[in-house]
């Protein structure tokens, strides 16, 4: 699962997928900015099945955030 | 017979408003708005109401077609910001320019508005029952608009387009699509009259619009190109055959986003939110306009209209110019 995250990550943000590591943090290290967020967050919910609430989105800072929210919400 | 469109006209208001207006009154700036919405300004009225615009570019559209205001048998008001409950914006607009045979009311479905307005038309057109229409979709969202709220006021932008469109037996509007569906989590509101009377009281409900920007997104992405399709589906007609898309102009990140996957129809995406910001009803009908007068369109061109928005609403038109 961490692979295909990464994947999409680098699919939607147009990086380098050696660029992204479990601590890299989407806002400061991916130059991601909210419509980025919302664009991979839509992504990742037709991706893994899970939906994930408006509220949720500021506490996702870093990968590992992404992995372990989409894990504890399957 | 086809509703046939032989008249467009747009107006705005007088006072351009660039992005660098919002960093005097809330923590914004041009970088931060253009990079997210791709709109770099908007017109907002010094005091001219919704039906005054309407009324603008009706006027335009009526010379541009060559009829005279009493040749006008309906005319349909697509906005969410009107004058007034009562008079409709259309009642207002047939009194200021004269249109003294028609039957005049407003259609609201937000940004879909003008949508439904001219689906309606058609069928009026279709049917018989009228002969010339003119169909407007104008707002004045800056009375909407929270200005102390940087997620919506930067958004949105004043002014009206209209359409004049005459039964032919040449084809006009091909098709039409409209949907709607609940908006559960109340994510697009703008409130009118609270129940305010001698047995509740609700006099501090606030009257300006709220909006959830994620899930609006996520809204306009599921229905922006399956509308598309839907308009072509039993026309015979495919993306080839199409000579531009006029979306409804809400973000060009979230259109971009949207047609993603469709390279080849990027290209027929008209946008002009960068000048105009996100006028609600009045966005297609402007951008419909424009590309009429600046002739990026001809006669026998097939165009799709596409709007969402508030409701949730949707809708498209196939049009052979």
């Amino acid at each position: 699962m961490e692979q295909r995250i990464k994947e999409i990550l680098a699919e939607e943000l147009s990086v380098d997928i050696e660029e992204i590591k479990l601590e890299t943090s989407l806002k400061d290290d991916l130059n991601a900015d909210s419509i980025d967020m919302m664009q991979v967050v839509d992504v990742l919910e037709q991706e893994f099945g899970v939906e994930v609430d408006t509220s949720e989105l500021a506490n996702i800072i870093t990968v590992a955030d992404i992995v372990n929210y989409i894990e504890s919400h399957k | 017979m086809y509703g046939k469109i032989i008249g467009t006209g747009f107006y705005v208001p007088d006072n351009k408003v660039p992005n660098e207006f919002f960093e005097s009154i809330m923590e914004t700036n041009d970088e931060w708005i253009s990079s997210r919405t791709g709109i770099k300004s908007r017109y907002f009225s010094k005091g001219e109401n919704t039906s005054d615009l309407g009324t603008k570019a009706a006027e335009i559209a009526l010379a541009d077609s060559g009829l005279s205001p009493e040749d006008l048998d309906i005319i349909i008001f697509a906005t969410m910001t009107p004058d007034t409950f009562m008079p409709s914006t259309a009642c207002l607009v047939q009194k200021k320019i004269g249109a003294v045979n028609a039957f005049a009311f407003d259609i609201s479905a937000a940004c879909s508005g003008f949508m439904y307005a001219l689906a309606v038309a058609k069928e009026f057109l279709e049917n018989g029952k009228v002969k010339n229409a003119l169909v407007i979709g104008g707002e004045v969202m800056s009375k909407a608009l929270d200005f102390t709220d940087r997620g919506t006021a930067v958004l949105f932008g004043d002014g009206a387009g209209a359409v004049v469109l005459q039964r032919s037996e040449e084809p006009g509007i091909i098709n039409s699509y409209l949907g709607s569906r609940d908006d559960v989590k109340g994510s697009l509101v703008l409130k009118a009259l609270p129940v305010d009377n001698p047995f509740v009281s609700n006099e501090n409900d606030t009257n300006k619009m709220t909006m959830d920007g994620r899930e609006v997104f996520k809204f306009s992405k599921q229905v922006i190109m399956d509308t598309i399709d839907k308009v072509l589906e039993g026309t015979g007609y495919n993306y080839d055959d199409i000579k531009m898309i006029i979306p409804h102009q809400a973000n060009t990140r979230l259109i971009d986003y949207a047609i993603d996957k469709n390279d080849k129809l990027k290209d027929k995406f008209y946008i002009n939110v960068d000048r105009f910001g996100n006028t609600s009803a009045g966005s297609i009908a402007i951008a419909l306009s424009e590309v009429r007068q600046k002739k990026l369109v001809e006669a026998g061109d097939l165009v799709i209209l596409v709007g969402f928005g508030g409701g949730f609403t949707w809708g498209s038109l196939l049009i052979k110019m």
